[in-house]
């Protein structure tokens, strides 16, 4: 692994592109929507000169279509696009978790219901996390607070896809991707490889094998029910190894802020300067939220201590708070949505009502 | 003596769960003979999608792939362009490929992606119990047309190869039908010229193939066979269209 010394602008949109491509990402179909299109301008600069595959497909269905059989012939496959378009997504998305195929889908989230607007928004949160399509299954959800982690998280979303045989998916949001910073770059990051050989799966033509066959339809009684069983054993093992989180001055905390995205950054600047003022105040931010980062709790549940939530929506983690601390300690909530966006004063006011 | 005739290597020795006269299982072994004939087993990725056509691959003894309704070509589409030198081809019914996935159709076509479809019209929707397909002829009674397809209610028979002929990025399509020994053998040949088009690159290869249903067309196996000559194929006009 070497660094760049050199540090890049870039807007968390063309970092998540950027950092995908360093992951070896080699297949990419998308479909404009506002606000994830410097990605796939991103992406259709750059992926032919890497060799690999850019298509702008002639709809957000044929987009996860065309990765669910890239993914199938073992590229490193991924999509992106935003709320409305992640809706026309969730039925192939439930076929790739049914058929097992690695794939990264990049939900750059927007203000709804419907049409809704382009503002940055967290309100697909239920979408992500409750496997948004048909069926039992999960993807794993990564949430990136900054530039930097939205490039760094690359590589780790691919590496779980491949792992666990899973789609997962970015959860960013209007704001992160437009918003530019200074990153620094790897350059073509070994430590989330994998190769070729563990996908026996894939199609490649059974050239010196039995032929592979990539399906999720189960039609014998029973097949279905085993098939779903092994589903749920991968997510258990999951929920107990993938769990990722920051915590922020936690030791001695009696007011708990939960956030994450780019509203965890300005729930961390309240921690900040109520800290510098002495309030005994800290910041759990899940950065996986399926699975659901329970861990970050546990140790955190003294019923002195007050909990609020903050979100760009109205009262989806919150749910996941709740369950999580089940009941033993006290949850507040703030949320606003369709462009709002809870403001530091905001949160130090709802403070005082917890 | 020079063995002439035998099971395809391509075709698994398994009994299909097909009605009794269906075409299909008629079209899954010429497919797999001209695989076997092209020497392509090795290489060949099919993609089945939902309806009859989609435990295919259960009968097939080579690589395959399932697909969501209606998004068989998105699906070749993203292998072909993965694996350019395998021989990617879809199987697809009425309703999946003039339907419902009517948009990646034309658009996998109007890129010209170098693949082979098996387009299997039978009017209607087998798998669901016989509802109205975009190919339903007028008149005909399905179950969501119990008095039969009126021109002012449900529209035209939708000719889609037709329409596919159009775009530039389309090399081959022909029409053919599988009710006679002769038509099947024309049916054969065309499917091997769409596979033997996109082995030399050629671009968008279609064959059409017209193909009894008498479950659902409630005619017995050997009047559908008739129907598709006397009726289906005056709608459905058989030969090269481009």
């Amino acid at each position: 692994m070497t660094r760049e010394n050199n540090k890049i602008l870039m807007t968390g949109n063309e970092a998540i592109a950027e950092g995908a491509l360093q992951s070896g990402c080699n297949f990419y179909a998308g479909y404009p929507i506002t606000p994830q299109n410097e990605l796939t301008a991103y992406m259709a600069r750059r992926m032919p000169e890497r060799k690999g595959v850019f298509i702008q497909a002639e709809s957000e269905l044929a987009a996860i279509n065309m990765v669910f059989g890239a993914a199938a012939s073992g590229a490193r496959a991924m999509t992106s696009s935003s709320s409305p378009g992640i809706s026309l997504k969730q039925e192939g998305i439930s076929y790739i978790a049914g058929a097992e195929l690695p794939a990264v889908i990049v939900n750059v989230m927007r203000g709804g219901p419907g049409l809704g607007n382009i503002w940055p928004s967290q309100s697909d949160y239920f979408q992500a996390t409750r496997s948004g399509g048909h069926g039992d299954y999960h993807t794993i959800v990564l949430a990136p607070a900054c530039v930097q982690e939205a490039y760094e998280m690359m590589p780790l979303a691919f590496s779980l896809a491949d792992k666990y045989r899973i789609p997962s998916m970015i959860l960013s949001d209007g704001m992160l991707g437009q918003m530019m910073e200074p990153i620094l770059a790897y350059r073509s990051d070994k430590r989330y490889a994998i190769s070729d050989k563990l996908k026996w799966w894939a199609l490649t033509g059974c050239k010196g094998r039995k032929p592979n066959i990539v399906k999720s339809f189960y039609l014998r009684e029973g097949d279905l029910e085993t098939f779903n069983l092994k589903l749920q054993k991968k997510y258990t093992q999951i929920r107990e190894k993938e769990q990722r989180y920051e915590s922020v001055s936690l030791e001695d905390a009696q007011i708990i802020l939960v956030a994450y995205g780019s509203m965890a950054r300005i729930a961390k600047n309240v921690v900040y300067d109520l800290r510098k003022k002495g309030k005994k105040i800290g910041l759990i931010r899940p950065i996986t939220l399926w699975p659901f980062p329970k861990k970050a709790f546990t140790s955190h549940l003294s019923p002195k201590i007050r909990y609020l939530v903050i979100e760009m929506s109205y009262g989806q983690m919150l749910e996941d708070v709740r369950l999580a601390v089940n009941g033993k300690v006290k949850v507040g909530f703030l949320g606003r949505a369709g462009g709002g966006i809870p403001t530091e004063k905001e949160i130090v006011k709802s403070l005082s009502s917890l | 003596m020079e063995k002439i005739f035998s099971h395809p290597k391509s075709l698994r020795s398994i009994s299909t769960h097909y009605c009794a006269g269906c075409g299909h299982g008629i079209a899954a072994r010429l497919i797999a003979e001209v695989v076997d004939e092209l020497k392509i087993r090795e290489k060949v990725i099919g993609v089945a999608p939902v309806g009859c056509a989609v435990v295919a691959y259960d009968y097939w003894d080579f690589d395959c792939s399932e697909a969501a309704h209606g998004r068989a070509l998105a699906v070749a589409t993203g292998i072909k362009r993965v694996r350019p030198d395998n021989i990617v081809f879809t199987y697809q019914g009425d309703g999946d490929l003039a339907a419902i996935g009517t948009a990646e159709t034309i658009h996998a076509a109007n890129r010209g992606e170098n693949l082979t479809v098996i387009f299997i019209n039978n009017a209607i929707y087998g798998m669901t119990g016989g509802q109205m397909a975009p190919t339903t002829l007028l008149g005909q009674r399905t179950a969501t047309t119990p008095h039969g397809r009126e021109a002012k209610i449900q529209g035209y028979p939708l000719k889609i190869s037709e329409m596919l002929a159009l775009l530039a990025g389309v090399c081959f399509i022909e029409r053919t039908s599988l009710s006679s020994p002769q038509e099947i053998m024309k049916t054969k040949k065309a499917i091997k010229q769409a596979f033997q088009n996109q082995i030399e690159k050629k671009g968008f290869s279609l064959v059409e193939v017209l193909s009894p249903c008498p479950t659902y067309w409630d005619l017995s196996p050997v009047k559908s066979l008739e129907w598709i000559r006397d009726t289906m194929a005056k709608e459905f006009p058989l030969g090269r269209i481009k």
